[in-house]
């Protein structure tokens, strides 16, 4: 009963939080966008039309077109995909390996404890998107290294969350009374420690999506990520930089568009995050 | 003090040995080596550059005694030669820039202090005013916006359409020509927009930080007996609340630093500042692999420098850290 009466409770309170339901309604806004982006699009966004070059936003093309004659308005649309697929696979991999690191450190503490936690000081005393760049340059940059490289180097909260979540949770009746009964490690870890800690990792994994999303469009934006011409939001703003003199529109539409997005993920992190624990609402 | 600080140092060592261990595995296992790499973009100069890449990282010998070599040269301050033509110690390119790069991630610092502590402490003071919605919507805006694209839209805003401010560079022409104080004026005028830039994204999450912590101070006991005694507000808020609302502040500066030295990558980039971002990014384009090392294993050593200077102020600020 105490999961259902749970949920009624986390709903009730998510539904009241105006900031959080607007972050939800533009989530799911860009799920429909991604999904539906080749009807929507009023142009394949890969179509080049030299007769179009850098045309300013019109009835035909409403946000314009890029330097090769494409159809911003459909890029952007088409972008959305880029942005829902590195979200959603990098900060995946993140949560895999920093739920296991945090439960193994966690869950048997003493030295195995110390070298793991000692290993996520060090990934965090690192200037991260150096290493990022370093690795971009070794591989080829292309839109799977870029979500395994986000991943593997974006897990460190999440691991200090479930250290943290089994440090306080090890010692409690149920788990004894489950280690009374003979439950192994496994069956514990997964049974019972895990699934009592999954709200923090939730929140933390819709904050990561919208990091992750900030990241690709950095790089893309250097050259180093997505690589035309699959058309993401920061490789026009490539074009845009590179145009900044002559088209304004090249440089707004698809920045606004990663700052809604990454905008809609925040809040509804957070939204999920007060909706679990009131207390944390001052 | 003094032995925390000598503890702290020796607590450096090994992270710095940790740092330099997975750059050196991450650049060495990945798929393709450097040689690879190196000989396809240049077909000409593939035998030499073959040749110069093997006595570099010894690439015939096995990876712990490779490292154990890079260590002992590191020790020294020798980071290797640059890959690029004029084949410059990589030691001598990260000094000319370095300089750079940590005035500009000060001067944002600095910045990121003088506004986001008012706006913190003010926002806590009168909670849910209009003050506090404005710095809450703030405060979204600037988590959720892309550094480069408010460089872009700055860039537009002051570079194109008012021309007011200068679009790239640290310097203009005959720069060598001019005197003390116009040089400053110059480096102020080219500086204004990057350090803006950078500055952005951390003074959302330090507005934010400050006022949570002055909420947490205000509440408590001290602080209602400070209000009790009949001080002034303005004394309890800004003598007795501030100080120990500012405490953690130094650890979240601390923390900052790889942020800042990340990003610096991007602005530097964008506004064509010679600095040690700018270096790594044509390090990283052109493949340069003793230069990206050396900038990896410089920029690390200077997120724990950072973290080491904020813990030292922490435990100078706060007598219970040295003392226990």
């Amino acid at each position: 009963m105490a999961t259902a009466a749970r949920h009624r409770e986390f709903w009730a309170r998510f539904y009241r939080n105006r900031l959080a339901l607007s972050g939800l309604v533009i989530v799911l806004g860009l799920f429909l966008v991604s999904f539906l982006a080749p009807w929507l699009a009023p142009y394949d966004p890969n179509y080049i039309d030299l007769g179009a070059m850098l045309m300013p936003p019109s009835p035909n093309h409403l946000f314009g077109t890029d330097p090769l004659g494409r159809d911003v308005f459909s890029r952007i649309l088409f972008g959305a995909q880029i942005s829902l697929k590195v979200g959603f696979v990098s900060v995946g991999l993140a949560t895999l390996i920093g739920v296991w690191i945090g439960a193994l450190a966690g869950y048997y503490g003493g030295w195995a404890d110390n070298i793991l936690m000692r290993f996520v000081d060090l990934m965090l005393c690192f200037p991260t998107f150096f290493l990022i760049l370093a690795v971009i340059a070794i591989l080829e940059p292309s839109i799977w290294n870029i979500m395994a490289i986000i991943g593997l180097t974006s897990w460190m909260g999440v691991a200090r969350l479930v250290r943290a979540e089994f440090l306080s949770l090890k010692n409690r009746e149920f788990v004894q009374a489950a280690q009374a009964l003979g439950a192994g490690d496994a069956r514990i870890i997964f049974r019972h420690l895990l699934p009592n800690s999954l709200a923090p990792v939730m929140v933390s994994a819709t904050l990561g999506v919208a990091g992750a999303i900030l990241t690709e469009s950095a790089l893309s934006f250097l050259g180093l990520g997505v690589q035309p011409p699959t058309p993401s939001w920061g490789n026009i703003l490539t074009a845009g930089k590179d145009n900044i003199e002559i088209a304004w529109w090249l440089s707004l539409f698809p920045g606004l568009a990663i700052l809604i997005t990454v905008m809609g993920y925040n809040l509804l992190g957070e939204g999920i995050r007060e909706a679990i624990d009131p207390r944390l609402k001052e | 003090m003094f032995a925390y600080l000598i503890k702290r140092l020796l607590l450096m060592i090994p992270l710095l040995l940790g740092i330099t261990l997975v750059s050196f595995v991450v650049i060495h296992l990945a798929p393709g080596s450097p040689t690879e790499v190196q000989t396809m973009l240049q077909p000409k100069a593939s035998l030499e550059a073959q040749q110069r890449l093997r006595e570099l990282y010894g690439l015939d010998r096995p990876l712990h005694v490779q490292y154990w070599d890079w260590l002992q040269r590191l020790a020294r301050l020798d980071l290797g030669r640059s890959f690029s033509p004029d084949a410059r110690p990589v030691w001598d390119k990260i000094k000319e820039r370095i300089g750079v790069t940590i005035s500009i991630n000060l001067l944002s610092m600095l910045l990121i202090l003088v506004i986001a502590i008012p706006i913190g402490v003010i926002a806590a003071t009168y909670p849910h005013s209009w003050f506090d919605q404005a710095t809450t919507l703030f405060v979204f805006l600037g988590f959720a916006m892309p550094g480069f694209w408010l460089a872009l839209l700055l860039m537009m805003l002051f570079g194109v359409y008012l021309d007011w401010l200068p679009l790239s560079g640290l310097t203009s022409h005959f720069y060598e020509r001019f005197t003390t104080w116009q040089k400053i004026q110059d480096l102020a005028y080219h500086l204004t927009l990057p350090v803006l830039v950078s500055a952005f994204g951390g003074l959302a999450g330090m507005s934010r930080y400050m006022r949570g912590n002055m909420l947490e101070v205000i509440r408590q006991d001290y602080i209602t007996t400070a209000r009790a005694k009949g001080l002034p507000e303005r004394t309890v808020i800004f003598k007795h609340a501030l100080k120990n609302a500012l405490m953690p502040v130094i650890t979240i500066l601390g923390l900052s630093v790889p942020g800042l030295i990340g990003g610096s990558v991007i602005f530097e980039s964008i506004f064509a500042i010679p600095g040690m971002g700018q270096l790594f990014y044509q390090a990283v384009m052109a493949r340069d692999y003793p230069l990206v090392m050396g900038e990896l294993v410089i920029g690390a050593l200077l997120t724990l420098l950072g973290n080491l200077l904020a813990d030292v102020s922490y435990a100078l600020a706060d007598p219970r850290l040295r003392t226990g």
